[in-house]
């Protein structure tokens, strides 16, 4: 518990303040779209494991922000996963690398 | 004529050579009829991600052919009336997707070669 004296200069153990409020860094790095940066331009359905990459834990599709891909390329990752999906490479739903 | 892939699924429970018998099937049914095959891959036996028809497996196949269009409409339905095929995915290619596959089999062949 506080001391008398601690009281009197008010000052409460392990109650820090600050004059200026803290610079929290809240902005993140700029998310950019990988497709373009790397060039790639067609999205093959065939290799699982390179669209395990943009689908979360339940086999569902990540959404753009937190992926950060351009519309264009989501669409086409989109319909790549749902094509590889249909051919029983991927699972619809499922505990994957869980 | 445009170029399409297909990518099908056959009955884990074949003999080696049904398998053989029923892909040979499916790529004779397209030559006859003016399409040109551009590439073959036989992936074999594979875990599917999950149960169809209560199996757990199956052959992979890939063909990848120059076609009329009108082509395809009897050659699903070919796959629709044969049952040993479990799954069966036909695609167009554009250009992207054909020079992607040229880069993939170009890749393929280095590795195996490797």
């Amino acid at each position: 518990m506080a001391t008398l004296q601690q009281q009197a200069k008010g000052k409460k153990d392990g109650d820090i303040r600050y004059l200026s409020p803290l610079k929290i860094e809240t902005q993140e790095r700029k998310k950019y779209c990988r497709f373009t940066r790397s060039g790639i331009k067609y999205i093959d359905y065939k290799d699982p494991d390179f669209l395990m990459g943009l689908v979360n834990e339940q086999g569902k599709i990540l959404p753009r922000r937190l992926t950060g891909t351009s519309l264009k390329y989501q669409r086409k990752v989109a319909v790549a996963i749902k094509r590889c999906r249909h051919i029983a490479l991927m699972p619809f739903e499922g505990d994957l690398l869980k | 004529m445009n170029q399409y892939e297909t990518v099908f699924i056959l009955n884990p429970v074949l003999s080696d050579d049904q398998v053989k018998e029923t892909a040979k099937k499916f790529e004779n049914f397209l030559t006859e009829r003016g399409a040109k095959m551009v590439a073959k891959e036989d992936w074999g036996l594979k875990k599917l991600a999950y149960t169809i028809d209560n199996k757990k497996s199956g052959f992979y196949h890939l063909f990848e052919f120059t076609a009329p269009g009108d082509l395809i409409n009897d050659y699903e339905t070919e796959f629709r009336r044969d049952e040993r095929v479990m799954r069966y995915l036909t695609v167009k290619l554009d250009k992207y997707a054909i020079e992607w596959a040229e880069k993939r089999r170009s890749r393929m062949s280095k590795k195996s070669q490797a």
